[in-house]
């Protein structure tokens, strides 16, 4: 019984380098992919029924162009990126800048999104019942923000031990995964905002 | 074999004695592990049982139908079981089964010593696991406070608006949807996984052009997972929407559209069915080979061929749809698209019978498999292709010809080579051969049960016999036909039940395996069966695609030819 | 390797086209023009559409037939030719890696091969769905009910249910009857195998297919699109009439129902069906029954089957119907409205005047 006889091929080293991608980078660009095509389906759903409800509001009646909270998120991919080269550079406090404005500007976005809601459900009586503009709205611009809402909390996470200093420069390739995630979360807005906004009016 | 190498340094001389443990012990080491190997044998365990839970509903829609007028079950009673036992073998015993192997083969296969995320890879499975379980808490919680008894009758496909609250009251049907959605989580965890795992923790040398195929496949199958689970849970949670908080996506009354959600289901559905195949292939490029004596052929053509099938099997989806009424144009351009995933397929075909050609054919349970599976799968593309000429379709859509069509791919090619791949990577899972007398049995048991059933399943759908009818007239000319089907699955229900039987009792009293029983190429007969939780004791190093065969043939290696 | 592939594919050449012919005999008899085999057998074909459907099903049917036979004779052939015998060496065979050309080759042929077959799929798919529509076609309105099915005939003003009846259509001066089609509920599928291949009936959607049988007679089918509990008996009965039992069956439908019944009983009965909740969901034409939920009963004596097909209709299995549907066809929409034995015959007996 050869139980124990083990075939492993070795051989010399001396052999050239032997380099593999990063698993955090790989395994948030799959998981990237995953959620894009979520979103595509959504933005299709979107597409598909644009002036297709049987009753109002219609977009063109009660949509305003969101560049405040736009401009917020998409500034935060920057924050989130000097976080990451500040740590790079073993800069911590650096990085709890970068994270904190981070964090802020995230959560100034759900402000304004949740002030749209309100808007939209209060003065205008649009719910995901309303008619399919309301359905496809909801789904959509609710599916983004659960996105942001997620994200946030993981950057709050990284914030709060950044401040506790539990964070070095050894960890800069986790961080580096997460703003990766915030990167395509910002991502999907310049599409949600070309389609539902732009677009979409 | 020669023994000049420095091989034999890597020798791990642990005794592999264990102290017996409670039973409480084992199982929660079982429940908590992360071990890829544990995890993949979970897979398959559960699978199995899902196997035999969706086979007696399948047994019980033959008896209903084996006779005209039977009245064996209630309309609804039939309903649900053909919509539990698609659901089931689709996302409970096919994807679990497939992920299992992946799970146990593919880190050993590329030298690493588990997944790339452990703790991920577990969660996956107790997430799809919950989901499983999910579905059948239907039959106790389906209709709520009023009562038992009411899984989903919706179809495996589960149209709009026959979903919608009004047609689907109760909640079998939000089951349904939450197990599946559960499922997909699952799905994409351990797809992620294996990509992950296969692009980051391969050995030194084992560059991506010296993989085996199986990892190559499931690699591409993880790509596809990612893209097709996608919009299923998209749609998924719009009909949750829909039926909790009153939106309408797929509400026909307020404009919504019945279409979208059949576009929406099949862009998931067609590519899901070539992740189940893949695999199934998979195994085929790792048997074939071994039992023919011979290197595989055309390597890279067989790797153009597959991430050819993955891209194209995106823009298919639509000719599950060819009766709805896409229009002319529409219709020619999935016919089209359709037809021509023919092309690399039939590289594949071709490659594995240049790859006998010239061989020493053993004909090993193992082989005996993929040989039935080499021909059925010839069967079974070919009535793909009748299918994707629309016009054709258009008579045959949703008759018992498609039934028979998608069976002989699901059962004769998919089941088919999975039995296969369980006689092969027994040995190296549990150190023991499973028996092959009773794999002969099985083998032939199986085989003539499914050609029973499922060439005799193609003419009644010619002859005008929709799918999903709970009982027919007599005198439409089914009814003979009907009758040899049902015959057949009981033969086929007897061949697996010597599977199990074998299963089960090769783990005790099968003969001792050794690490290389089938004298193979490929770095998992390099370890101890079963192979310590480490995998390997020491990083191997690989120079060529068959680093096995460069170590038993040190005067002809691969890697002189590469 | 490569002439000697070359090389042996010649020998087996002969029993392959032996089993061809074999096979094609097989197929042949299996499917010929014989409806003894079934009333739905898709080879039997009684209309346009269907004929160009099994014009089209034949090509793809021998050329698949001819890679079958080609492509598994070769695996049949190398399984035998290059099993282990236990006389070899011990020897392992030469290992070959692959060959372009070879890889080339079995590339081209499958995509001539496709080219071939998608065009002649798409000339089928033009003359089927891009033509354009005959000024002498009947249009019918065909609306699916989960499990039934209505018809409307909007120039004629007819209005009937369950069985669907066309004027045949002479090919020298040819009359097709355009369906269009949609759903009030969930999504069917009209399906007569003989006359054409199926087409869904979606709600919210209006999908449109012709046929045109030249001969008389009655065509089966039944919905093929899962549609709740009693998909399987939703069944579907077109009569092809010749042009004057056509035209004496519109005159009729056109009517509406008779009012001075001469049986007492009827008239009871319509006193009785008049005053109980069948109205809600049944129209009798020319009385205050309106509902649309359930099919148009103004002529329902005129029809052979009651429940879409299944049942005969005969007195007994009506007022077994009236009594209890879900004996006959569990799941059905239609309640049971507890009648009394009286009011059954009575009810019974009306129905049975709807000429
Ligand atoms: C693993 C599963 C699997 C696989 C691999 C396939 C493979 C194929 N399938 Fe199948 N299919 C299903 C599973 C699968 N299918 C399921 C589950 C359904 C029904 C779902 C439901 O409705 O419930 C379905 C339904 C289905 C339909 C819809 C029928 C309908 O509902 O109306 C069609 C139509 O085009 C189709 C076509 C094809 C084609 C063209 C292939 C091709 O990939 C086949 C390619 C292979 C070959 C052609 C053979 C080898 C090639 C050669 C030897 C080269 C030479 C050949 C030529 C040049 C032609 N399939
Ligand atoms: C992987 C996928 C898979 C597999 C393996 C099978 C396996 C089988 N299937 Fe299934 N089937 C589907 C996927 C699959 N099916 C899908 C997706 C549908 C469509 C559903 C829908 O329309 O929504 C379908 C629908 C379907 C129908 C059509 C129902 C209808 O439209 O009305 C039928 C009818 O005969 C059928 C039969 C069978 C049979 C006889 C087997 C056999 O091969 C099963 C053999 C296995 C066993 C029997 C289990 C093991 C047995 C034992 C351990 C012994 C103990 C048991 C007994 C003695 C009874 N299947
Ligand atoms: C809730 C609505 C409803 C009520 C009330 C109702 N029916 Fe019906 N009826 C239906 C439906 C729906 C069908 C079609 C059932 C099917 O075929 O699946 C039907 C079918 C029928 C048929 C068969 C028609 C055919 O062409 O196949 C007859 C006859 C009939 N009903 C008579 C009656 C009588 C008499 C009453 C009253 C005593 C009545 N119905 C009350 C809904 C109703
Ligand atoms: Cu109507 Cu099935
Ligand atoms: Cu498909």
């Amino acid at each position: 019984m050869s139980q124990t006889t083990s075939t492993i091929p070795i051989t010399a080293s001396g052999e050239p380098v032997w380099e593999l991608p990063s698993r955090g980078v790989v395994g948030m660009a799959c998981l990237i992919i995953a959620e894009a095509a979520i979103f595509i389906i959504f933005v299709v759903a979107y597409i598909f029924y644009m002036g297709k409800s049987l009753s109002g509001p219609t977009p063109q009646q009660v949509l305003e162009l969101p560049i405040f909270g736009t401009i917020c998120l998409l500034s935060s991919s920057f924050t989130v990126h000097y976080a990451v080269s500040a740590l790079r550079k073993d800069n911590l406090r650096g990085c709890i800048l970068g994270l904190g404005s981070t964090v802020l500007l995230g959560a100034i976005f759900l402000a304004t999104t949740a002030q749209e809601w309100y808007h939209l459900i209060h003065d205008h009586g649009l719910t995901i019942t309303t008619n399919l503009f309301g359905t496809t709205y909801y789904s959509l611009v609710g599916l983004h923000a659960t996105h942001v809402v997620v994200g946030l909390i993981m950057l709050t996470l990284a914030f709060g031990l950044a401040l506790r200093g539990n964070v070095h420069e050894a960890h800069s390739e986790k961080l580096e995964v997460l703003s990766l995630y915030w990167h395509f979360v910002d991502a999907v807005w310049v599409v949600v905002f070309l389609v539902v906004y732009v677009i979409g009016r | 074999m020669a023994n000049a190498n420095p091989v034999w340094e890597a020798i791990d001389e642990t005794p592999t004695t264990r102290p017996r443990r409670l039973v409480l012990e084992v199982v929660h080491d079982w429940v908590t592990t992360v071990d890829h190997k544990k995890i993949g044998l979970m897979y398959i365990a559960y699978a199995l049982i899902f196997l035999v839970i969706a086979g007696i509903e399948a047994m019980l829609i033959r008896i209903q139908l084996a006779v005209p007028n039977n009245h064996f079950v209630s309309p609804q009673v039939f309903n649900r079981l053909f919509t539990m036992h698609g659901t089931t073998m689709v996302f409970f015993v096919g994807m679990p089964i497939l992920f299992g192997f992946g799970n146990y083969l593919v880190p050993l296969m590329i030298g690493a010593r588990d997944m790339a995320f452990p703790r991920l890879n577990a969660f996956s499975f107790w997430i799809s696991a919950f989901g499983g379980i999910l579905l059948y808490f239907s039959y106790i919680g389906g209709s709520g406070l009023y009562g038992a008894g009411s899984a989903p009758d919706i179809g495996w496909f589960a149209y709009a608006p026959l979903t919608a609250k009004v047609f689907s009251p109760g909640h079998s049907t939000d089951y349904w949807t939450l197990a599946v959605f559960l499922s997909g989580i699952g799905s994409v965890g351990t797809a992620l996984n294996i990509v992950t795992t296969t692009l980051c923790l391969r050995c030194k040398g084992m560059k991506l052009s010296r993989m085996p195929l199986l990892v190559w496949l499931y690699l591409v199958q993880g790509g596809l997972v990612f893209v097709a689970v996608g919009p299923l849970t998209a749609a998924q949670i719009m009909l949750l929407l829909d039926r909790y908080l009153g939106s309408h996506f797929f509400d026909t009354q307020a404009g919504g559209s019945a279409v979208l959600w059949m576009h929406f289901f099949w862009i998931f559905g067609h590519p899901e069915v070539y992740v189940l195949v893949l695999p199934a292939f998979a195994f085929v490029n790792e048997i074939v080979p071994v039992f023919s004596r011979k290197a595989i052929f055309g390597y890279p053509a067989m790797v153009a061929a597959s991430v050819g099938i993955g891209f194209i099997s995106l823009s298919v989806w639509a000719h599950h749809m060819f009766t709805v009424g896409l229009g002319a144009a529409g219709n020619t351009f999935f016919v089209f698209a359709t037809m021509v995933i023919s092309v690399p397929t039939g590289i594949k075909i071709f490659n594995w019978l240049a790859t006998i050609w010239g061989g020493k054919i053993i004909f090993a349970v193992p082989m005996m498999f993929c040989v039935a599976f080499l021909f059925q799968f010839l069967i079974a593309g070919l009535t793909g292709i009748m299918l994707s000429a629309a016009p054709f379709d258009w008579q045959l859509s949703a008759s018992y010809f498609v039934i028979a069509h998608f069976h002989y791919v699901l059962v004769g090619a998919i089941l088919t080579a999975l039995f296969g791949a369980f006689y092969y990577w027994y040995p190296k899972v549990t150190g023991r051969m499973m028996n092959e007398t009773l794999g002969k049995w099985h083998f032939w048991l199986f085989i003539i049960g499914f050609h029973l059933t499922f060439d005799f399943m193609h003419i009644p759908g010619l002859l005008g016999m929709p799918r999903r009818i709970y009982t027919y007239e007599a005198g439409r000319g089914w009814d003979n036909l009907n009758l040899i089907v049902s015959i057949g699955g009981f033969v086929q229900a007897i061949g697996i039940l010597i599977f199990v039987y074998n299963l089960i009792r090769s783990r005790t009293q099968g003969d001792i395996a050794g690490h290389d029983p089938w004298d193979a190429w490929t770095l998992e007969w390099a370890v101890p069966s079963p192979p310590p939780s480490y995998n390997f004791a020491v990083e191997p190093t690989v120079n060529s695609r068959r680093p096995l065969w460069d170590l038993k043939h040190p005067e002809d290696p691969d890697s002189d030819y590469e | 390797m490569t002439p000697a592939l070359l090389q042996r594919r010649s020998r087996f050449a002969t029993p392959a086209r032996a089993l061809f012919c074999g096979m094609s005999l097989f197929v042949g008899t299996a499917f010929a023009k014989s409806p003894a085999l079934s009333p739905t057998n898709m080879f039997d074909a009684a209309a346009t559409p269907a004929h160009s459907i099994v014009g089209l099903s034949t090509l793809v049917l021998s050329v698949t037939l001819g890679i079958f036979l080609v492509v598994g004779g070769l695996l049949l052939y190398a399984l035998i030719r290059y099993r282990h015998r236990p006389e070899d060496s011990t020897r392992e065979p030469a290992q070959i890696y692959g060959s372009n050309q070879i890889e080339l080759s079995w590339t081209v042929i499958p995509i001539l091969i496709v080219v071939m077959l998608f065009l002649s799929t798409t000339r089928i798919i033009l003359g089927t769905e891009a033509i354009p529509k005959p000024a002498s076609a009947l249009d019918v309105t065909v609306i699916g009910h989960q499990f039934w099915w209505e018809y409307r005939y909007p120039k004629l003003g007819i209005v009937t249910a369950n069985e669907l009846h066309i004027p045949i259509s002479d090919p020298s001066k040819p009359t097709p009857t355009y369906l269009e089609m949609s759903s009030a509920d969930v999504a069917h599928s009209f399906w007569v195998p003989r006359l054409a291949g199926k087409m869904d009936v979606i709600p919210n959607r209006l999908n449109t297919m012709w046929v045109d049988p030249p001969q008389p007679g009655l065509y089966l089918g039944q919905c093929a699109q899962y549609c709740g509990t009693q998909h399987a008996k939703m069944l579907l009965r077109v009569y092809a009439d010749t042009p004057e039992q056509f035209a004496a069956w519109a005159a009729q439908q056109k009517q509406s129902a008779q009012q001075n019944l001469t049986n007492p009983v009827a008239a009871e009965g319509r006193e009785v069906f008049l005053h109980s909740a069948c109205i809600n969901c049944h129209t009798v034409a020319g009385t205050i029954a309106n509902g649309r939920f359930g099919p148009d009963l103004t002529h329902l004596a005129s029809r052979d089957t009651i429940g879409a097909g299944p049942i005969k209709n005969t007195p007994e299995n009506l007022r077994s119907w009236i009594d209890d549907p879900n004996i006959m066809k569990p799941g059905a929409l239609m309640p049971s409205m507890h009648l009394n034995q009286h009011d059954l015959d009575v009810i019974t007996a009306y129905l049975t005047t709807l000429q």
